[in-house]
């Protein structure tokens, strides 16, 4: 789960980060009333969404004063940045930056740690430093049993800092951010810059977090600050019903069990030159229920033209599959074709007993993909 | 031979009161798997098809020897069986459970690394060794006994290829499924050396997806250490960027984690990748 730069710096802030005080704002006489409260020669105006990319976009402006403020404010409101609509900016004092440096806390999958990101070329996209120098990268792996002791954060602070007093502020910076990581079940914190200012400070000047979403449950304040976007609504509304949907546009729907099969499915529909409307797992078994809202899901995207149904009948056999979506088909109202493909075991008996009813019925995972392809166009 | 389990496997089932820990047990038992025990905290004393219920697994393992255990509790709890199982001295651990915490996953895997077990898992099937045990819950029909080795991120994918050999006569010495959560246990790696190293495997299934890079490793790893044919199928081909594709662990981030670039780094180092999963038992049988 996303949340805003500005809810990442208070969440800094609370665990004792150097953050300056930012205003957050959602019209223009509030954002005057915050460049008063700052009195600073220059104030960064920047746009609140969640997506990268806002300084490229336009969405990140300096205003040196009350003028300037509001012209920045007005464009930045209501922009649009990658599909995202900026519907709050926030107000903060520009800092004079001395150098940038990047740290970040991500989960590691190769060895299985959290890793701790080190970067003095800070203030650009990591992933552009690690395609183009990735040596000036440092990865350091934290033991989960162990945490952050001072040494090792003293250790990756001299990666970034020559001068022992920034060395020792650094280092707590990071153990502060660890505890930080752990304690929200982060599966990224990340400063970018983190400054050292013309004035000898270090600083945080833009934070990003993302959180794993299985571990919502234990964060009732941080799942709390959920902003979906309209798919992820529709994703979420899939999720309470035991489902994993992913909507991709195209015109043939899928409902399959198990989300290594249902990824398969999709490819199998590009193979044969069609295009899969979406991505859905209905998890293990297909009960009629289940199968009655995953149409329902299907038939609620316009474009679908072709259902197509990939089940693995394991413990629940495949003639019990078929029944249950004899049944299930038996409250459905819908013209549009439906194409079954079961595999598993009894799959013959599953089978014979879709025969001779409206659907289309497949033994192959490949022959499924060419009769969907083939009634969608 | 086979990898992980066989017939001395004695396996313990934590979570065995629940629905799907007693659902589990009756099939892994009807099977042949050697389940010994179960624990379910305050249930201790009670059984469950027969099997004796202890409050703890040390309890269980000092009672019943178990070097086996498989975990069926919610993903809240998770990781303290995972911590308990290896405490009390199980060598290998299998965790079903799915939306475990991946900070809990990160500290239960490094705690049962330091006892010394392995861990497979969790969000996972678990594995079978075809007329042996099976551990997790895998349809069992499905396999046969034989020598191709089956290492997989999916659950029902898994099957679909298993499926697949299994009707072109191919059967199975080990599969695997690893899991689909961003971190979980032995991996291909480690499978792959112990398929590699076991007499009764001739070929290796293996079944990937998008999400990370444990797949380009794994091709590294084939190309220096692994003899025995191996054909893959990646799951994912169409999945677009930042989207979670069901498992935990299917998602491409920061333009990473691709099925063509997993596609890529397995041909380069000439390693089959089938376009559909039914290609496998083909492209495994011309090179044996």
């Amino acid at each position: 789960m996303k949340i805003h730069e500005y809810q990442a710096r208070e969440l800094l802030a609370s665990y004792g980060l150097p953050v300056d005080k930012a205003y957050i704002c959602r019209n223009v006489e509030d954002a005057v009333r915050a460049y008063q409260e700052l009195d600073a020669p220059l104030v960064v105006v920047k746009a609140q969404v969640h997506t990268g990319g806002r300084g490229k976009a336009g969405g990140v402006k300096l205003a040196k004063d009350e003028i300037e403020l509001r012209q920045h404010v007005a464009n930045i409101l209501w922009m649009d940045i990658k599909g995202f609509i900026v519907d709050r900016v926030l107000i903060g004092k520009a800092v004079n930056i001395a150098s940038e440096y990047y740290v970040s806390y991500v989960i590691d999958r190769k060895s299985k740690s959290t890793i701790l990101m080190l970067s003095r070329e800070g203030g650009m996209e990591i992933e552009e430093v690690a395609r183009n120098t990735p040596e000036k990268i440092h990865k350091i792996v934290i033991d989960p049993l162990i945490g952050v002791p001072d040494y090792l954060a003293r250790e990756a602070a001299f990666k970034l800092f020559d001068d022992i007093k920034l060395v020792r502020e650094a280092a707590t910076i990071f153990q502060k951010l660890y505890k930080l990581f752990v304690d929200t079940d982060a599966s990224l914190a990340e400063i970018n810059p983190l400054v050292l200012t013309d004035e000898g400070q270090i600083k945080v000047v833009d934070a990003k977090m993302t959180f794993d979403d299985n571990a919502l449950y234990r964060h009732p304040k941080i799942a709390a600050l959920f902003e979906p976007t309209e798919e992820e609504k529709k994703e979420q509304n899939a999720k309470s019903k035991g489902f994993s949907y992913v909507h991709l546009g195209g015109e043939i729907g899928c409902m399959v069990n198990g989300a290594g099969l249902a990824m398969a499915t999709m490819d199998m529909i590009k193979l044969y030159g069609g295009e899969p409307a979406n991505f859905l797992d209905i998890g293990g078994s297909s009960n009629p229920t289940k199968v009655i809202e995953a149409m329902k899901l299907l038939l609620s995207d316009k474009n679908v033209k072709v259902v197509l149904i990939n089940i693995f009948g394991g413990i629940t056999r495949c003639d019990d599959v078929a029944k249950g979506l004899l049944e299930a088909f038996s409250q459905i109202r819908t013209d549009i074709p439906i194409v079954i493909r079961l595999t598993g075991t009894n799959e013959k008996e599953g089978r014979a007993l879709l025969k001779g009813t409206k659907f289309h019925v497949a033994e192959t995972m490949g022959e499924a993909g060419k009769i969907a392809v083939g009634l969608a166009n | 031979m086979s990898i992980l389990i066989d017939k001395n496997t004695r396996l313990i089932v934590q979570g065995i009161t629940g629905r799907d820990g007693g659902f589990h047990t009756a099939k892994m038992k009807a099977y042949g798997t050697n389940v010994v025990g179960g624990t379910s905290p305050g249930k201790g004393g009670e059984n469950v098809e027969g099997i004796p219920v202890f409050n703890t697994v040390r309890d269980a393992v000092k009672e019943t020897e178990a070097n086996t255990s498989v975990i069926f509790v919610p993903a809240p709890f998770a990781k303290d069986a995972m911590m308990e199982a290896a405490d009390a001295g199980v060598k290998l651990i299998i965790c079903i459970t799915e939306g475990v915490p991946t900070l809990d996953v990160v500290e239960a895997y490094h705690y049962i690394k330091q006892k010394g077990a392995d861990l497979i898992g969790p969000n996972c099937p678990g594995l079978i060794s075809p007329a042996k045990s099976t551990v997790g819950i895998m349809p069992t029909m499905i396999f046969k006994q034989g020598s191709t080795g089956v290492i997989s991120r999916s659950g029902t994918l898994t099957y679909e290829v298993v499926y697949n050999l299994t009707s072109k006569g191919l059967g199975q010495s080990t599969a695997v499924g690893v899991g689909g959560d961003p971190i979980v246990g032995l991996y291909y790696q480690e499978l792959l050396e112990m398929f590699q190293n076991d007499p009764e495997t001739d070929s290796i299934a293996l079944i990937g997806e998008i999400g990370g890079d444990a797949e380009e490793r794994a091709a590294e790893y084939i190309k220096k250490h692994v003899t025995k044919p191996v054909a893959v199928f990646i799951a994912g081909q169409q999945a677009p960027p930042g989207k979670q594709m069901g498992h935990a662990g299917a998602i491409i981030s920061s333009g990473s984690g691709t099925a063509a670039e997993k596609i890529a780094a397995f041909e380069a180092v000439g390693v089959p990748v089938a376009k559909e999963p039914s290609q496998i038992p083909d492209l495994l049988k011309s090179r044996l």
